[in-house]
């Protein structure tokens, strides 16, 4: 899919979507984190972990919401997928325009302005250079394309809470995983 | 590094027109509900009791209540603060769930029998419209994270209250309206949501001091 239908496509879903309200899910992230950093008695990694893992739940599910709804012609390649990941699903979740960078046939970008997670947020100074604060982003993409065969992994590489003035999110390509039911589930 | 990023105190506080001219921020609801559930579960992980969740939800939505009312009354060009007991409730159930829910909640009543007890209702409330309920875990009320944002917003306030999410049931012919969030895709609600509010004794002798 090119460039340009993948974001039309992506304004299209953004018109039709039932919306809420962007402060009301900033400030309930808000409260999830601070419970998440509370639980986790300041233990950053363990913090960005759970962050992560959350994400990670939320993208297995709405994948499925995506493809149902989206529409989106079949990628016959990452660079394809690439596109519909920032330009259509992006969009059509968070409102939002990203750009996408493809950087090598099995790595890209997806590069954010705006971020909705951040409307109220600044992180202290003891969390601001570790703790990655829209990692959820990250968990959510790997989710996302586990369930499309894709096994990623996922960088915060630039973060605004840090002052960066983009977040970005790299995205790598690890493993294409192969249809079918797992080793347990064959017959002898 | 490129620009150095102004404090967050420094910045506008957003609301209308922020997002580049356009309407209010927002987002898919579906998002929202994600979100929402991931909330909820990584609360479920943490409790052993149906009450206890109930607990760590309304801590959740406290803090939101609190500087959600700080948002509103800033916005709000008058910088009214609300002293009487009847306008607190009204601005709840307007002005905070407009700005919240993007709609009314649904009406306020005053309980018969208690004269500190307050009920605002809601038909379909955004907390609870993804979320069904298992067996196990039956009087649980996901709405319990609304019924923090609204404690926090009255006691920020200085109105002193509990306040309860409880689902109950409709009765026949009490709602029939289209369900507003997510057109016809949902089966109607059967229950609907009474978030009940109750005030602390010396609220009510300070209100009825004024009049």
């Amino acid at each position: 899919m090119s460039k340009s239908s993948a974001s039309t496509n992506g304004a299209t879903l953004w018109a039709k979507t039932p919306k809420a309200n962007a402060e009301l899910f900033s400030l309930t992230y808000g409260s999830l984190v601070t419970e998440v950093v509370r639980d986790a008695d300041g233990n950053v990694n363990e913090i960005n972990e759970q962050l992560e893992k959350i994400g990670y739940s939320i993208g297995i599910r709405s994948v499925d919401e995506f493809l149902a709804k989206s529409n989106a012609a079949h990628c016959r390649s990452l660079q394809d997928t690439a596109q519909v990941l920032g330009k259509t699903a992006f969009k059509m979740f968070l409102g939002i325009d990203c750009d996408v960078q493809i950087l090598s046939p099995t790595t890209f970008s997806l590069i954010m302005q705006e971020n909705p997670l951040y409307l109220f947020v600044e992180l202290p100074e003891n969390y601001k250079e570790t703790l990655q604060y829209a990692i959820l982003y990250c968990g959510i993409i790997r989710g996302a394309l586990e369930m499309l065969n894709y096994k990623v992994e996922c960088t915060l590489v630039k973060n605004i809470l840090k002052g960066d003035d983009v977040d970005e999110i790299k995205v790598e390509l690890k493993q294409i995983l192969q249809d079918g039911a797992g080793d347990d589930y064959k017959e002898d | 590094m490129s620009r150095t990023t102004p404090n967050i105190l420094d910045r506008p506080l957003g609301g209308r027109g922020s997002r580049a001219g356009t309407a209010d921020a927002q987002v898919s609801l579906s998002s929202f509900a994600y979100l929402y559930s991931e909330l909820v579960q990584y609360h479920q992980n943490r409790v052993d009791s149906i009450s206890e969740l109930e607990r760590r939800l309304e801590s959740s939505g406290y803090q939101v209540g609190l500087k959600v009312l700080e948002l509103i009354t800033y916005r709000n060009r008058e910088y009214k603060r609300e002293i009487r007991l009847m306008n607190i409730l009204q601005f709840v159930s307007t002005q905070v769930w407009k700005s919240l829910f993007g709609k009314n909640a649904d009406s306020l009543e005053r309980s018969i029998d208690n004269a500190n007890e307050f009920m605002i209702v809601d038909y379909e409330p955004l907390t609870s419209t993804f979320v069904s309920v298992p067996a196990d875990l039956g009087q649980l009320s996901a709405d319990a994270y609304m019924s923090g944002i609204v404690a926090g917003v009255l006691n920020g306030a200085g109105f002193q209250a509990q306040v309860t999410a409880h689902s109950v049931a409709l009765e026949e012919g009490e709602h029939n309206g289209a369900p507003g969030w997510s057109g016809s895709l949902l089966p109607p609600r059967k229950e609907k949501a009474v978030f009940l509010v109750k005030f602390a004794p010396e609220v009510l002798e300070r209100d009825a001091g004024m009049d």
